[in-house]
């Protein structure tokens, strides 16, 4: 697995149809992953800065440990069996939940590009205090309490970059005093649903009730399963394989070139690409979650295209079915 | 009374007492006694004086007419029957509290069935019941509704499971009800059918609170039943009563000494505005106001009439601007309690201080926590200027995005009488943003200086040295929240061994592991509960100490993602009922 330089990686990104030297490169499907097995393990501290791939570091300095404070990653040096907590807590402090974001395997390179230009431009701590909203509890502010304030808050200031969540949030604000809840979606109770990604043995649980919108959805689910270095090196079956600490790239999983893509088993039991349908009818349908690789480390693009192609084909078919159903 | 001289025959002992084997007759007759007894309310002056001999013991509980039970698993229903015959109120909590921020899986249990039961057959005459997270079905509601003939309170404060079918048979089948009160409920679209379930002639509401029940309700049968009940002190609505009706609801009942209205926009017409103003300025004996959403500087105004006897004010709903905020405090001379958003920003906590001398309780919740609109709500600074001019200030709850460890030596030097504590600084692990020092300074500071402080939640990058502090000075301490903090085993073992106080002890996300868990072997007996969640505990740690002590119950919530060696969210609680028999499989009692 040849390592592309950032630069490289980004021009392939932008340009998703060239294909580059690279033999694993898919066709138009943007890139292959950098040494993406799907092995993890806890890694020492020590590798977790080690790691190859350090040119990540700059780029996907969004979230770590060193953008927070100094001196923190270095606490007391455990040793780090499954049971080691400093580094851990290194990523903890660096993005909350890191914990619960899932052991993929290593980044695949120059997906973050918008994300990054985003972070850029709102200076890191917008994206890197926009984690905190996949950390379950936290803050720890009453669900309804929560629920109530976001649609409530006025903003007169929206120097606002997540445009997407305003357009969400609109779309649930009613004007019509008199017919509150449904609308406001104040309240609602949750509506966990497995998400599963490709590649990584654990699945993840995501109250869909939480998210008003495909944006939010994404990111969350971005947040949980965006592949990082050294999180959860507790988890004794999973292993991290040299990734850089603190490396995030965007999943990109509501873009239609990137090299992971969101479907969703719905109540007929057919896989279907997320993002098709009104967000009500979704919700109403979907079954779990899960996030495809289109791309294999090792290469095996073809049967991606292949699923690819046929989950397009599906998802064509119900939309025009649909499209009956909702005149 | 003549000292009676030590009888010689072994009499039945108290068995907390093994330096009295033999126990004199008492004094004084048991109807003595018992009379006397029952003047005691508080249940943990009770408690102590059930522990004094065995008479003492029977005597009290034959006078116990109020059961509180901090923990519905500590002990069982058959339990309370045997001992305590005669129950007229009962206050019972379930879940910790981290559920109350989605972290027990649904169907974790504390469900009010079985006790409901019990309650049916042993307590006839049971007049009140308050729960606070626990799960109540329809069912149990109508089983309470039909048990009990003479009921007259209910409250359920975080509570789940319930929707209007039950509703509506309380409201069917209470005759006596004085109090139906329901805060921060937990509940899917309950329906508003069951406010129209009162019977015609039923008029002896005195509490009515549904503000967080989301759904409509019929306003003309509100109407009737508010002008009905002349006793009603408290009444609190949701959100779908609009000002206009609010008007006349004021009409009925101006005698009110707390209000939660409903949604504070509408437009007005000047005629209608004058009448809502004037309602208001009728509500004399007003010193409890909520509710207020989205309220805005047009309408606020109509409050002030009402306001000069305010004592609580809740804007916690109500999302306001410095401005329009300053403007209503200045009305509000009397504050000993405030809620607010933290859109009021520091400019608006600085009103609080010069216009709040008597604040003795302040909690700012964040708008905006997850950070989407990059507001900046408030800083230490607010904090600051509420700690300057509001010197009674003994609570807070403030949530915000940066501190100093200089600023809150200060505000404890400032308001060294703090009880509760609670300072979310919502990122976690962050630094002074000026010194980028950890924050243990701050709470030592607040450790040392408040004598009195009971409660306190830490936040921001700390290290064990705050767990060392907190060890060493809190002495009265009883409740302690933990997130995202300290260094290793350590930190909770300083607590642990410190603290002789601690009642209940709740942590997440913190590099503790068995060898901490392990070092409060002797401590937990003397708690109610120990919550960890995401630290290094593993199910060996815990097994050992299930091992250890029997009286303990050590229940790990197993995740369908968690590996089988860690044991990613923890419970340990004492109990006299032993393991749970209702656990969901995914509970593991070790």
């Amino acid at each position: 697995m040849s390592t592309l330089s950032r630069e490289e990686n980004e021009m392939v990104m932008m340009s998703s149809e060239e294909s580059s030297n690279d033999s694993e490169l898919e066709l138009g499907l943007g890139l292959s992953l950098g040494g993406g097995k799907a092995k993890f393990k806890p890694p020492s501290p020590a590798a977790a800065t080690a790691a190859g791939g350090g040119s990540w570091d700059q780029y996907a300095r969004i979230l770590t440990a060193k953008d927070f404070r100094s001196g923190v990653s270095t606490k007391t040096s455990s040793s780090s069996s499954s049971s080691s907590s400093s580094v851990t807590k290194a990523n903890i402090n660096g993005s909350c939940g890191t914990k619960r974001t899932a052991e993929s395997p290593s980044s695949p390179p120059g997906l973050g590009v918008t994300l990054f230009v985003i972070s850029l431009i709102l200076g890191e701590s917008g994206t890197t205090l926009d984690k905190i909203s996949q950390v379950v509890g936290w803050p720890p502010v009453r669900s309804y309490r929560m629920n109530s304030l976001a649609n409530n808050a006025k903003s007169p200031v929206t120097k606002d970059f997540f445009s997407t969540v305003d357009k969400c949030k609109s779309k649930n604000i009613v004007v019509d005093k008199n017919n509150i809840t449904k609308e406001k979606g104040v309240r609602k109770t949750s509506l966990f649903v497995k998400v599963n990604m490709d590649g990584i043995p654990i699945g993840r649980k995501v109250d869909l009730n939480a998210h008003s919108c495909y944006e939010t959805l994404a990111r969350a689910l971005d947040d949980m399963f965006r592949p990082s270095a050294a999180v959860g090196p507790r988890r004794s079956n999973v292993d991290e394989q040299g990734v850089v600490a603190g490396t995030r790239q965007s999943l990109q999983l509501l873009d239609s070139s990137s090299d992971f893509v969101l479907t969703y088993e719905d109540k007929e039991g057919d896989w279907m690409l997320v993002g098709d349908v009104p967000w009500e009818m979704f919700l109403n349908s979907v079954r779990r979650l899960r996030i495809m690789r289109t791309a294999e480390a090792n290469g095996l693009g073809g049967h991606d295209v292949k699923i690819r192609f046929e989950l397009e084909f599906e998802r064509a078919w119900k939309i025009v079915l649909l499209a009956d159903v909702t005149k | 009374m003549d000292p009676e001289p030590k009888k010689p025959e072994d009499s039945p002992s108290n068995s907390a007492n093994s330096h009295a084997p033999v126990q004199p007759p008492s004094p004084f007759p048991d109807e003595v006694l018992e009379k006397v007894l029952s003047f005691i309310d508080s249940h943990k002056d009770r408690s102590s004086v059930s522990l004094v001999r065995k008479d003492w013991y029977n005597a009290e509980r034959w006078t116990r007419s109020k059961l509180f039970i901090g923990n519905c698993y500590s002990v069982s229903p058959e339990i309370v029957a045997r001992r305590f015959p005669r129950i007229k109120s009962i206050t019972l909590k379930g879940k910790p509290r981290f559920s109350d921020f989605n972290m027990l899986p649904r169907d974790w249990g504390a469900n009010v069935h079985s006790w409901l039961v019990m309650f049916a057959k042993v307590y006839p005459f049971l007049e009140e019941l308050r729960l606070k997270r626990m799960t109540v079905t329809d069912e149990s509601l109508e089983l309470l509704a039909k048990s009990f003939s003479g009921f007259k309170a209910l409250s359920l404060s975080s509570c789940d499971g319930f929707t209007d079918i039950g509703l509506k048979a309380i409201a069917s089948h209470c005759r006596n009800l004085t109090e139906l009160d329901i805060q921060d409920s937990v509940t899917e679209d309950v329906g508003g059918g069951w406010l129209s379930c009162f019977p015609e002639n039923f008029a002896s509401l005195e509490v009515l609170n549904f503000a967080s029940l989301n759904s409509e309700v019929s306003f003309d049968d509100l109407e009737r039943l508010v002008s009905r009940c002349k006793s009603l002190r408290v009444l609190k609505v949701n959100e779908s009563i609009t000002l206009d009706q609010l008007q006349r609801l004021l009409v009925h009942a101006p005698q009110l000494l707390e209000l939660g209205t409903g949604s504070f926009l509408q437009e007005l017409t000047p005629r209608q505005y004058e009448d809502i103003e004037s309602a208001f300025s009728n509500c004399k004996n007003l010193q409890i106001l909520s509710g207020l959403w989205e309220a805005n500087s047009l309408y606020l105004p109509v409050l002030y009439g009402a306001c000069a006897g305010l004592t609580f004010l809740n804007l916690s709903d109500a999302p306001l601007q410095s401005g329009e905020f300053a403007k209503l405090l200045a009305h509000c001379p009397n504050l000993r309690r405030l809620w607010v958003v933290d859109t009021v920003e520091d400019k608006g906590l600085e009103a609080v201080g010069s216009c709040c001398p008597l604040l003795e309780e302040l909690r700012v919740f964040p708008a905006d926590p997850y950070d989407r609109h990059h507001r900046d709500g408030v800083t230490e600074l607010g904090f600051l200027a509420v700690s300057r001019g509001c010197r009674n200030l003994h609570y807070v709850l403030y949530f915000c995005r940066r501190m100093t460890n200089a600023a809150v030596v200060t505000i404890v030097q400032n308001c060294p009488d703090f009880t509760h504590f609670r300072l979310c600084i919502m990122t976690p692990g962050q630094p002074d943003y000026l010194t980028n020092d950890p924050m243990d300074e701050a709470f030592a500071a607040v450790v040392k200086t408040c004598t009195k402080l009971k409660r306190l939640s830490v936040s921001g990058l700390l290290t064990d040295l705050t767990f060392e502090f907190i060890g060493k000075y809190a002495k009265n301490l009883e409740t302690l929240s933990v997130a995202f903090a300290g260094n290793s085993d350590w930190g909770m073992q300083c607590v642990l061994e410190g603290c002789p106080k601690l009642r209940k002890l709740e942590i997440r996300d913190s590099p503790f592991g068995n060898a901490a868990l392990l070092s409060g072997l002797k401590k937990y007996e003397m708690m109610r509960s120990l919550w960890m969640s995401d630290c290094n505990v593993t199910m060996k740690g815990c097994r050992l100490l299930a091992r250890e002590m029997p009286r303990l119950n050590v229940e790990v919530i197993m995740d369908e993602e968690s590996d089988e060696s860690q044991a990613d969210k923890v419970y340990v609680y004492r109990s006299v009922a032993g393991p749970r028999r209702d656990a969901p499989p995914f509970v593991l009692t070790l």
